[in-house]
């Protein structure tokens, strides 16, 4: 295993009696990158977490880090850090000897392993604090010295189990991106899991989508977010409006679909499962979605839908509209150009057909 | 009208609690402790001294009883936690549903009986004619019958034993409310097993620790049954040298202070228990 990358697995599987938590996954993390690993709850990331983090042992597949197979090496032997979801600092130590914790394992000497604290401790912003019981700090606070404990020990691989989810909104907005700087700051690998996708793309260099113990697509956030690869990951990354129909001709990598309404529009094609007469389904994203009587442009697909209501939400405002029984949302834009809605009153839509992706519909 | 209802309910209330405090705990010690300063002259005199304590001190026999009791109830409790503790993590952290419960009773079961059933069915095992002999002999490992009860191992085992749910119970509590991740988070950041279970876990369940010992160690040091049927007569458990002078010697002026002698020894050694551990017993008994 020549390569550059700090964590490389191949064919990881975990089984559960008949329940496959991880099912054949293969992964590579270049050294220093954030790497994400987002789904819904239930989709084995913990699980695979737990691999990773030496805590359980594969059925199959083999670990690597930085080239040395890891299958058989303990938690307490592997070069990776854990922060855990609920953070699991030692309640019965100050947050120097948590800190100290894993350095004194290392045998540090003691005059060292309080330089390095005071040094860490600095670097996560919490200066002079090695003192204080671990509880009597605040939830953010509690964060930084659960982050400090590992990157103390400056581990190959820092692994993150939803360390945010405990904390209220705005402050999770803000250890979002310090997260990212400390990452940057430290050049540590972070896989990092999470069920929150903004979280995932905000952060993350890489991002893996993960369902029912199978990675669907691992791309950069953006590329995630404009270029979907399975309708699971539309769906699950950003807001996304299904639309089904059926495939009438196929040109240039565009499908032209017939909308259940009998309208014609158009969409990129994003799998090879579409093909004319058989039903397909169109993805276009809420703030791909133009008010038709501003924009006049030919290519752009046309739908028509009636006003159900609007949802204000300051710079996320959308409106819920309806097109032949399927719901649709649009993005209002703020900066005026959105027209009055009235209820039940009818608009037309319209997008970019290079904005829209058509997948072959689920024959389960 | 209301202040007044609610005052005689507290009343009710502490009632019960008071004249148990009263009745069952302050009126005899106090009783004790003024017996044991009286002087036996005649028995139409009263006179104070503090013969019955000098007596403890310049009769070795006394004092040596004292400290062994002491010392072996110490020990007791020591080896009561050794055997507790891996019980307490596996009912508290390994077990699962349903088997959680039955291990928890399985350990009940024994205290439906009383102390001197459980006593004598150890009897059963230790004596001369007993099971372990009768299987030693028949292994071939022994030639004739081994007597096995009547001396301090088979004392120390019947009070582990009786002091075994005491300490479990605490200790299953403390260990059930310790979050899996701290153990694995001990791992993680490099430690070992010996590691793990002397930083983390022993501080984690110190109260719990804590407060089985105190339980443990006062029931071993006031046990009575136990000694005299596993230790024989030369068990020399200080709580058979009250009752002595109490029941045999009649002479209640010593025994009273004998027993004062054990409540002080037992709070002092309790109070050093909490000092050395850090704790407090408000939290150890809360």
């Amino acid at each position: 295993m020549a390569t550059q990358s700090d964590l490389s697995c191949n064919g990881l599987v975990r089984r559960f009696g008949a329940h496959t938590a991880v099912n054949n996954i293969s992964l590579d993390v270049p050294a220093g990158t954030f790497f994400s690993i987002l789904g819904p709850s239930g989709c084995g990331k913990t699980t695979l977490l737990r691999l990773l983090a030496g805590f359980d042992r594969p059925n199959q597949g083999d670990i690597y880090i930085r080239g040395e197979r890891m299958n058989d090496v303990p938690p307490n032997h592997r070069p990776v850090n854990m922060v855990f979801q609920h953070l699991a600092l030692f309640p019965t130590m100050s947050v120097g000897d948590n800190i100290g914790y894993g350095l004194k394992r290392r045998k540090v000497p003691a005059a060292e392993r309080r330089k390095l604290t005071a040094e860490v401790l600095e670097q996560v912003g919490l200066p002079g604090l090695e003192n204080r019981n671990p509880m009597e700090l605040s939830g953010g606070q509690r964060q930084r010295v659960a982050l400090a404990r590992c990157l103390v020990l400056k581990p190959t691989l820092l692994l993150l189990d939803e360390p945010l989810g405990a904390l209220d909104l705005k402050l999770r907005e803000q250890m979002k991106v310090e997260l990212k700087h400390l990452q940057k700051q430290f050049g540590t690998t972070f896989v990092y899991i999470t069920h929150d996708q903004s979280e995932a793309m905000v952060m993350s260099d890489q991002v893996a989508v993960m369902k029912d113990g199978r990675f669907d697509q691992v791309a950069p956030p953006e590329e995630l977010y404009r270029e979907p690869a399975t309708p699971f990951v539309a769906g699950f990354v950003g807001d996304n409006n299904r639309l089904g129909g059926e495939v009438v001709s196929l040109e240039d990598n565009l499908a032209q679909i017939r909308l259940d309404s009998g309208e014609l529009v158009r969409g990129r094609v994003a799998s090879n499962e579409v093909r004319p007469g058989e039903r397909a389904e169109l993805y276009v994203r809420p703030e791909s979605l133009v008010f038709a009587g501003s924009v006049q442009n030919n290519d752009y697909s046309v739908m028509q839908a009636s006003v159900k209501t609007t949802l204000f939400d300051g710079a996320n405002s959308r409106v819920e509209a309806e097109n032949s029984g399927s719901l649709v949302y649009a993005r209002l834009p703020q900066d005026g150009s959105a027209p009055a809605l009235a209820l039940n009153s009818s608009i037309k839509l319209s997008w970019d057909p290079r904005f829209a992706r058509v997948f072959g519909a689920d024959r389960s | 009208m209301k202040s007044s209802a609610s005052r005689l309910s507290l009343w009710l209330l502490l009632t019960p609690f008071l004249l148990w405090i009263v009745l069952l705990v302050l009126v005899p010690h106090i009783q004790m402790l003024r017996v044991s300063f009286q002087v036996r002259e005649s028995w139409d005199t009263l006179a104070w001294g503090l013969e019955q304590y000098q007596n403890f001190f310049t009769e070795s026999y006394y004092w040596r009883t004292f400290v062994r009791t002491g010392v072996m109830s110490l020990f007791t409790t020591f080896l009561t936690l050794l055997v507790a503790f891996p019980i307490a993590w596996y009912i508290a952290k390994m077990a699962r549903g349903r088997s959680k419960g039955v291990l928890f009773l399985a350990c009940l079961i024994p205290f439906w009986a009383s102390e001197l059933v459980r006593t004598y069915g150890w009897m059963i095992l230790l004596r001369e004619s007993g099971l372990f002999s009768s299987w030693l002999q028949a292994l071939g490992w022994a030639d004739g019958p081994v007597e096995m009860l009547y001396n301090d191992v088979a004392v120390i085992i019947g009070l582990v034993y009786n002091g075994l749910l005491f300490m479990v119970v605490p200790l299953v509590t403390t260990l059930d409310g310790m979050d899996e991740n701290l153990v694995e988070a001990g791992y993680d950041l490099g430690g070992g097993h010996a590691t793990v279970l002397r930083e983390v876990v022993v501080p984690w369940a110190m109260p719990g620790i804590v407060s089985g010992c105190i339980v443990v160690f006062m029931l071993t040091l006031g046990s009575y049954l136990t000694p005299v049927l596993m230790g024989g007569k030369d068990s020399a458990w200080f709580t058979e040298q009250i009752f002595t002078q109490f029941i045999t010697r009649f002479n209640w002026e010593q025994g009273a202070a004998l027993g004062v002698l054990l409540l002080v020894l037992s709070s002092v050694m309790v109070w050093l228990g909490l000092k050395l551990s850090g704790q407090s017993l408000r939290k150890v008994m809360g």
